[in-house]
């Protein structure tokens, strides 16, 4: 009897994983992984996109930017995904892996921009702060506060210790792990512009650029920030239970959630939805997505995807990324990037 | 007679000495009995609170999420949008809006517009299309339609947007506050059941988004872990229980098994995406390969619980068999296994019940995703019951919060079921000796 069920099971395990071939050989979904932040975004493209035309929703899968690339530039071919989407621009070695694998034509696409916010309670009385104060306030080594050309471990307790001007209130900032790519975005945006703010920090960005990240990248472990998980909504939570607290996250969760917790003006701009769209706060990143082009005549509906994505209707000043938090690009840049999308541009190099 | 003295002494004497001594440590037996029965029952106590804890917050966040807000509006289903060849991309959206904006005429200005448009969900004019196209003799005619709301109405009429607070710091505005007023004093407002939840696949609007998608993936995947992972897991344990010789290599065959069953699950799924998506070349987030990596996983439990099952039958059952002349094989599948059965069973569902809840193996092979249809097949794209309580956890907007409590709970009744089914198959079928 066991034989029977044996060889039964085994019969139906070679029989499916035939089949599978042969659904593997014909993909009619388009494969779309990578960025956390762009997946709301994607996601709603998508669902859109398969409520709308005969074709089946895409099948999006959050995998982080950098896991995003590798997958996508392991090979051309249905097993491998046909977009990846992205908060930071390729790499250069990550083009040359996709080339490797034979994965020739990139398109790039730029699709809009998200802000990262530090916020704190609406509990809490509104503070001003300085990208230089949160470099003081968070990195592991901070330069001598008496002067001279070296690093100290961080002493500073209080936002007070950090700029006189703030509040007597202990630091504790909420903020994504080292994996996360709006961890990435921080640090090169805050951390190293606020380090930039000493002159001879800046200096070894040109002359020893391995010190000058070990300065600037270094964020301190002494309990002062916590690493609170990729889920933002668990930061915003704790921001509501802990007034004291801060937090750092993508703008669409401020969006979402403005009866509790304020933006604080980082350089004396507040984050609000106009100011990120002009480019005058100071910390806010584009985001991207990555078509691979041999993929686009085999998979069905890859171009009407596009479309989709690049349409007013979506992208646009009163599209509907823009109720999701996306926030849209000039009217100039959306026409280049359209047209760049509807020629199939290929990206030769990341200058 | 001297001994025989000294020995009535002793006998005398000896009992009353033991009994001095069990009396002394008496009180401090009951006191011991006494505080070790007072920390079981705050073990379980405690215990008991955390539970009662875990399941008043879930069912208090989720319990909301079973009832969804529907607004009535008059549909015109007007013959000059809604023609003979393109009933399927019609303009559904502009027949929610014209009505919307009759029933409001003062409403001008493409911003206020767009805010009164934003009341009713995105999906309705998909409900629409769906009404059309299965009776086309709506066209021409009005019909009073109650239609799915947008969340941040939802969010209001169940009270998780608060009035008072100042228009900037609410998702609705002052102007969408009083239409809504109007609408709700002309009884065009109204919570219904919310079947959409178990009817609907994911989708990013909270209003539209159900389980069904991640309820049937759980299903697919949990046939192919079946199947796979009973037949073999009772395979094996018949095989060492009753067949295998007793040597070094059983020995170490064993400790793996066992070792195996503490394995942290993240591994499995490393081993899938090794070795059936990169070598086999299966496809990515399907329930196929997901039935696989979860059979690696249950396996070692399944075969584990079977050997205990094998073991409490008793010795005399088999004697009793090979004794009247049957063989071996015989023995174990006439006598033997038919008894053990039931706790294979048993141990077989708390199995299936754990790879029910997982999550992790599964992140590794493409399963945590955003997938809308409803998957119609094992290669089909999918997902499963607890990696959607995890999209939905990190989902930004506001009414998400409720819908992750609500997929818990249905969860739970999964396995509450399951392992009620487990509890009932071991009364109804043990046997004692």
């Amino acid at each position: 009897m066991f034989k029977k069920v044996a060889i039964v099971a085994a019969g139906v395990f070679l029989l499916t994983s035939a089949q599978m071939t042969s659904a593997q050989s014909a993909r009619d979904y388009i494969s779309i992984v990578g960025s956390s932040t762009v997946y709301p975004f994607a996601t709603v493209v998508a669902e859109q996109f398969g409520k709308t035309t005969d074709y089946k929703t895409p099948k999006i899968e959050s995998t982080g930017s950098g896991g995003g690339y590798k997958l996508f530039c392991a090979g051309v071919g249905v097993e491998h995904p046909d977009i990846t989407n992205a908060s930071r621009r390729i790499k250069d070695t990550e083009l040359e892996q996709c080339k490797a694998n034979g994965v020739q034509d990139v398109v790039e696409v730029k699709i809009g921009y998200d802000g990262i916010v530090f916020a704190n309670s609406k509990k809490a009385e509104p503070m001003n702060i300085s990208r230089k104060d949160l470099f003081l306030a968070l990195a592991k080594d901070v330069p001598d506060p008496n002067g001279g050309e070296k690093t100290i471990s961080n002493p500073y307790k209080t936002w007070k210790d950090v700029n006189a001007s703030l509040p007597d209130k202990k630091i504790e900032v909420l903020g994504p792990p080292p994996t996360s790519g709006t961890r990435d975005a921080f640090v090169e945006m805050v951390m190293e512009e606020g380090g930039n703010s000493f002159d001879w920090i800046k200096a070894l960005s040109k002359s020893d650029s391995a010190k000058y990240k070990g300065i600037c990248h270094t964020i301190r472990e002494d309990g002062a920030y916590i690493e609170a998980g990729e889920n933002d909504n668990l930061i915003v939570q704790k921001l509501d239970a802990n007034p004291d607290a801060f937090g750092i996250f993508g703008f669409s969760f401020l969006d979402q959630n403005t009866d509790k917790i304020q933006g604080v003006p980082i350089d004396g701009v507040e984050p609000t939805f106009d100011v990120i769209a002009d480019g005058s706060y100071p910390v806010s990143r584009s985001l991207y997505c990555y078509v691979k082009k041999a993929h686009v005549d085999v998979i069905p509906g890859m171009k009407e995807y596009l479309d989709e994505f690049t349409s007013e209707a979506a992208w646009g000043p009163d599209g509907y990324l823009l109720d999701k938090g996306m926030i849209p690009m000039p009217d100039a840049e959306r026409k280049k990037f359209g047209a760049d999308v509807k020629d199939l541009k290929i990206l030769e190099s990341v200058e | 007679m001297n001994r025989k003295i000294e020995t009535e002494s002793d006998v005398v004497i000896f009992p009353k000495k033991t009994m001095d001594i069990v009396k002394r440590g008496l009180a401090r037996r009951y006191r011991s009995e006494r505080r070790f029965k007072f920390l079981g029952l705050s073990a379980i106590v405690a215990s008991l609170v955390f539970l009662t804890l875990l399941f008043t917050s879930i069912i208090g966040n989720g319990y909301t999420a079973f009832w969804q807000t529907f607004i009535r509006l008059d549909i015109f289903f007007d013959p000059h949008i809604l023609t003979e060849n393109n009933l399927s991309r019609a303009n559904y959206p502009g027949l929610v809006k014209s009505s919307l904006h009759s029933l409001f005429p003062d409403v001008s200005g493409r911003k206020n517009l767009r805010a009164l448009d934003g009341l009713v969900s995105k999906g309705a004019a998909f409900e629409l299309r769906k009404m059309v196209l299965n009776d086309p003799e709506l066209i021409g005619t009005t019909q009073s339609i109650w239609l799915t709301a947008d969340d941040d109405l939802d969010m209001l009429v169940k009270g998780h947007i608060d009035r008072s607070v100042p228009e900037i710091a609410r998702r609705i505005s002052d102007l969408q506050l009083s239409w809504i007023d109007t609408l709700s004093d002309q009884g065009r407002i109204r919570k219904q059941f919310n079947t959409g939840f178990f009817t609907n696949g994911d989708s990013r609007e909270p209003e539209l988004a159900g389980i069904r998608g991640a309820a049937v993936g759980s299903f697919y995947t949990l046939i192919v872990t079946l199947l796979l992972s009973f037949p073999i897991g009772v395979a094996s344990a018949v095989y060492l229980e009753e067949f295998a010789p007793k040597n070094r290599l059983t020995d170490i065959i064993e400790v793996n098994i066992n070792n195996l069953a503490a394995v942290p699950s993240i591994v499995f799924g490393l081993l899938g995406l090794a070795v059936f998506l990169n070598f086999a070349g299966l496809p990515r987030s399907a329930p196929v390969v997901g039935g696989l990596v979860l059979t690696l996983m249950t396996l070692p439990t399944i075969i584990i619980s079977g050997r205990a099952a094998l073991k409490s039958v008793p010795p005399s059952i088999r004697e009793g068999a090979l004794g009247i002349g049957a063989s071996k094989t015989q023995m174990v599948m006439h006598h033997v296994f038919p008894l053990a059965l039931p706790g294979m069973l048993t141990g077989t569902i708390i199995g299936m019940a754990q790879a029910l809840g997982e999550t992790a193996p599964l992140l590794m092979i493409g399963m945590v995703a955003f997938i809308v249809d409803v998957p119609g097949g094992f290669t089909d794209p999918s997902t499963v019951l607890p990696v959607q309580i995890f999209l939905w956890a990190d989902s930004p907007e506001r009414a998400f919060v409720e819908r992750t409590s609500a997929a818990i709970i249905v969860l739970l009744g999964f396995l509450i079921v399951m392992n009620a089914t487990a509890v009932f198959l071991r009364k109804r079928f043990e046997r004692r000796w």
